[in-house]
């Protein structure tokens, strides 16, 4: 087992959540692929963790930290999701211009 | 290669291909509801190789929070704003879809190579293991203390942010309440993306 091995996976993890980030018409699935993301990079720090730094283990430290901050942003998302669902009436992403021009 | 050296390839084997497999049908299924469900797997696929990577106290957090709290809460959110409706379509979507393909496909390679061709500085002591836990909570009470308790109060922040913004504004039946029970809101209108796109295009 090598550190190369989950650093490529959790590399192929994030590209597929920004490809899931840019084409996703449907507003929950650019919140799954945002989670997508911060899995990607908690795996980076905990492989970072395990390889470079095993006796102090600051890296799930920080793990801890995005899984809590990951959980605030989710519930924030949302909301937001649910407040323009109430005044646009669709979740297409394609339609929230609102802030556009 | 021992015994050991193999199960754990083979399971990381086993881990990365149903992670990245169940990532790849989150973003691509058209049916909103199987991608929530896939997301519970590809969450719980990276607990699993937390595991592997001698951290048992956040693989058991990555459940917790991940498959318990975010993934229904996600559910949820496709209950409450399930409306099976077709996006219209938009010109030149497949160009979006492959551009975006070809980025992605470049920043893998651009990642890959920088991740092969570093030299790491392993450090080849013993994994800190079950004692993990005790040496996470000394980081926490010690040089991460400013840190956990910011997250507490931001953690208490989008809870109550999450609350105001999630409100319905008028009670339904506000009529059948005394004064003093009603909201202080005034009912706002529907701003109707189809007003919008027809005074748009006007």
């Amino acid at each position: 087992m090598q550190l190369q091995y989950f650093l490529l996976a959790a590399a192929a993890l994030f590209c597929i959540g920004v490809y899931g980030l840019v084409t996703s018409r449907n507003a929950v699935r650019v919140l799954m692929s945002i989670e997508l993301m911060l899995n990607a990079v908690n795996l980076n720090l905990m492989a970072f963790s395990n390889y470079l730094d095993p006796a102090v283990i600051r890296g799930q430290v920080f793990t801890v930290f995005v899984i809590s901050i990951a959980a605030a942003e989710a519930a924030v998302g949302l909301a937001i999701l649910l407040s323009i669902y109430r005044n646009r009436d669709t979740v297409d992403m394609e339609q929230f211009n609102l802030l556009k021009w | 290669m021992n015994l050991a050296e193999g199960v754990q390839l083979v399971s990381f084997i086993i881990l990365t291909v149903m992670m990245l497999g169940a990532a790849l049908a989150v973003v691509l299924t058209p049916n909103i509801v199987y991608s929530a469900f896939l997301l519970g797997a590809v969450f719980s696929a990276m607990a699993g190789l937390y595991l592997l990577l001698n951290a048992s106290f956040v693989a058991a957090a990555q459940i917790l929070v991940y498959v318990g709290a975010i993934n229904v809460l996600i559910l949820f959110a496709i209950m409450l704003v399930n409306k099976r409706e077709d996006f219209a379509p938009v010109k030149y979507a497949w160009t979006r879809k492959i551009v975006t393909a070809a980025v992605c496909g470049g920043l893998f390679l651009l990642l890959g190579t920088t991740i092969i061709t570093t030299p790491w500085a392993i450090d080849s002591t013993a994994a800190a293991g079950d004692e993990a836990i005790y040496i996470l909570g000394e980081h926490f009470f010690t040089d991460f203390l400013l840190p956990f308790e910011l997250v507490s109060v931001l953690l208490l922040m989008a809870l109550i942010g999450a609350i105001v913004l999630a409100r319905r504004d008028i009670i339904p039946d506000g009529d059948a309440l005394g004064d003093d029970l009603k909201l202080p809101e005034k009912p706002r209108e529907l701003v109707s993306a189809v007003a919008s796109s027809e005074s748009e295009s006007n």
